[in-house]
């Protein structure tokens, strides 16, 4: 087979990108259009946001961040966490979990899209957006934090756009992937993965007058959580992987994932634990933003039944974990994984951010529970990310089942029938 | 198979003129909002690179806005540092009588939001016996000064290390030369990074678009103090620059009805506020973290 002509055959893999993204059964339509209509539920939510001013959401001058920036610190966990299939694959040659890294690769993908889409929704101009690219605005680097986040994230999503394209690209025309290609930038993207959230965690635990958040270990603890999340969500959708489609992907995968999450579980819990005993052993003023976390002061205590849950979701995942194999406990690894991924979601977000602002640094009380407007706009953001997600799925099983493929003159109609009965037979 | 076809391009069709009428609707709002912004605005400058043409006519645009936006005739102007000024303030916290006349002045003087009652100053009422904020109430709303209470005005502490500009992603805040801590309201992006790492809460987000009734508007303004500020972006206090930098002073000291506010020209021998500084026991509000203030807080006795 001669050389494809790239000038050719890459603008025909991203038409086939798109097209491919636009076919599928009725399953996969209700499940796209479903998200479609929550993003444009958020999209309307933001745009009113965005002309009455961020007082229409709950937050105010003593919690100056709310659920937008919980979610945006979950996120780039998420997005982190990715990386524990990137890991096994590259650095332990595992040859099974090759064979589905992109699952880490889109997690990262989407993930980031949805932490940059929940810093766009934070900031009360928008419009002013191009202050903070270097160059053109001014970039406060390196003192501030943010202009960090700014790098890490931005090279992050960059490179797993380039592994996730060039593997595809590459199966697409029926070639080998060239490994000075990618490789050198899957090793870099290793180190990056741990520097977003290390970055992210910084960006709290740098503030001195916030003792809540000015601990060494936090980003070790956001790290740990990390490592359970971004495994969670894999595992979850290599399931519905199996079910949905006819790829072949063998358990291998799944078993390294529960057994990452085994470890990284009861880290997670151990680190926890450390830090709780530290903050309530000691008392006194560092710990009182804890002190309202976990207990509530003076009958303020919105945050108790949510970090109480999340310890014990988090508890529990860990125990099931632990108990559980594969093959044969699949319903109880299944729950695990929600559990960890819900009380993770509470405890890296909701109960990380807001005691950092209760109470307030000059001890003022002024309790925060997220709005409507707030929940739209999250939930919209969590739909644009499930999205990108399946399309990202569903290209890479068609590409690498080969039911995408480039074909010298292929008629569009029997590629159309090609990709659909492959890719999305339920 | 043909009409299966055909029925399955027109649900598409439906399907994505659904899409995109929902997405028109959804972004309708913002369509309004960008028409609201000007191009002028939109590329303008942050303020330490603009040349003097451009301040002006950005001054000059500001002007025009507040007449149309609030039917207020005002003067905007630019008000720069003077070499060899450090401003400090102190505060006698014997005397302090908790009236608040000092964050009224503060809210008038500023162009702060009327519906909110917005003010650079929050006074707390304070238990004997503690300096602990925990033991601390803002919120007040009794005859002063009561029994067993001292009471503790802050605001901005004009910090010489201040963890707000260190923590800016895009200079917008920043301190200038006399030591005043100063926000360019038009380069902001309203992250609020800086309110979270601001120790004294001293920093207050524009949640909407201020309202002020003409006839209350301060016409006095400057570009970096009081000038009505635009939804979205974070102020603070300013020591009154567009007052303190012409010799005259702060609006909360000269509202003070007990002489407990002292300020001035830390750099001047001769200067009250140096007095206060060489002769009386001052402190500064949580020292340990390293901020540095160049706001001062003194008993009598």
């Amino acid at each position: 087979m001669s050389r494809p002509d790239h000038t050719q055959s890459y603008p025909r893999f991203l038409w086939r990108c798109v097209l491919s993204s636009l076919e599928g059964n009725g399953y996969y339509f209700a499940w796209m259009g479903g998200l479609f209509v929550l993003m444009l539920i958020g999209l309307d939510a933001f745009s009113g946001q965005t002309v009455e001013g961020m007082g229409v959401t709950a937050m105010s001058d003593h919690v100056s961040w709310g659920i937008y920036i919980a979610n945006l610190t979950y996120f780039v966990g998420l997005a982190a966490g990715g990386v524990m299939m990137v890991i096994p694959a590259y650095l332990y040659k595992d040859h099974e979990m090759h064979k589905v890294v992109l699952a880490g690769e889109f997690l990262a993908i989407a993930a980031i899209v949805v932490a940059l889409g929940f810093v766009a929704v934070d900031i009360g101009r928008p419009d002013r957006f191009w202050h903070i690219i270097p160059g053109i605005g001014r970039f406060n680097w390196p003192m501030s934090m943010l202009t960090w986040d700014v790098i890490v994230l931005s090279g992050y999503l960059l490179f797993n756009l380039h592994v996730a394209g060039y593997l595809l690209y590459t199966r697409f025309i029926g070639e080998q992937p060239s490994a000075r290609f990618y490789v050198p930038v899957v090793l870099l993207s290793i180190v990056w993965a741990v520097s977003i959230h290390t970055v992210t965690a910084f960006l709290y635990s740098g503030l001195g007058g916030r003792p809540f958040w000015n601990t060494a270990i936090l980003a070790p603890r956001f790290i740990a959580s990390a490592f359970v999340t971004g495994p969670a969500f894999i595992l979850l959708a290599l399931q519905i992987v199996r079910r949905v489609t006819d790829f072949d992907m063998g358990v291998g995968p799944l078993r390294t994932l529960v057994a990452i999450m085994r470890v990284t579980a009861i880290v997670n819990l151990f680190l926890m634990l450390s830090e709780v005993f530290t903050l309530f052993y000691t008392g006194g003023a560092h710990a009182v933003g804890a002190r309202y976390l976990y207990l509530g002061i003076d009958g303020h205590d919105a945050l108790v039944p949510w970090i109480w849950s999340s310890m014990a979701l988090n508890f529990t995942s860990a125990v099931l974990f632990v108990f559980s194999g594969v093959r044969k406990h699949r319903f109880r690894v299944n729950v695990a994984c929600v559990f960890a991924l819900v009380g993770i979601w509470i405890e890296k977000g909701m109960g990380l951010i807001v005691p950092g602002f209760v109470p307030s640094t000059l001890h003022e009380i002024v309790e925060y529970v997220p709005n409507l407007v707030e929940w739209k706009v999250s939930i919209g953001l969590w739909a644009l990310g499930l999205m990108i997600y399946t399309i990202g799925a569903k290209l890479s099983v068609a590409v690498y089942t080969g039911a995408e493929r480039l074909k010298p003159a292929s008629n569009p109609d029997t590629d159309d029938n090609a990709s659909s009965t492959k890719a999305s037979t339920p | 198979m043909k009409t299966k076809t055909t029925r399955r391009t027109h649900l598409k069709v439906l399907g994505a003129t659904l899409g995109g009428a929902g997405f028109l609707k959804a972004v309708a709002p913002l369509a309004q909002w960008t028409g609201d912004l000007d191009l002028d605005g939109f590329l303008q400058n942050h303020y330490k690179e603009l040349g003097p043409d451009e301040l002006a006519s950005v001054l000059a645009r500001h002007e025009e806005a507040c007449k149309a936006d609030y039917g207020a005739d005002v003067e905007i102007r630019d008000v720069r540092p003077t070499p060899g000024v450090v401003f400090g303030y102190a505060l006698n916290l014997s005397i302090c009588n908790g009236c608040r006349k000092c964050a009224e002045a503060c809210h008038q003087e500023n162009n702060h939001d009327r519906a909110s009652h917005q003010s650079y100053i929050r006074v707390f009422e304070m238990q004997k016996g503690s300096m602990d904020f925990e033991h601390g109430d803002a919120g007040y709303d009794h005859a002063v000064p009561a029994k067993d209470k001292f009471y503790m005005p802050v605001q901005c502490q004009q910090c010489e290390n201040a963890p707000c500009v260190k923590v800016c992603p895009v200079e917008a805040t920043w301190q200038e030369s006399d030591g005043i801590v100063v926000v360019d309201y038009d380069w902001c992006i309203g992250c609020r990074y800086c309110e979270a790492a601001c120790p004294y809460h001293a920093r207050r987000f524009n949640w909407h678009k201020p309202e002020i009734p003409a006839e209350e508007v301060n016409p006095d303004q400057a570009y970096l103090s009081n000038r009505i500020r635009p939804q979205g972006v974070i102020e603070k206090c300013t020591f009154c620059l567009h007052r303190t930098r012409e010799g005259r002073l702060p609006a909360c000291l000269e509202a003070c009805p007990t002489g407990s506010r002292v300020f001035g020209n830390m750099l001047d021998p001769d200067s009250e506020i140096r007095w206060i500084l060489e002769n009386k026991r001052v402190f500064v509000l949580k020292e340990e973290l390293g901020t540095k203030p160049r706001f001062f807080y003194f008993f009598d006795e």
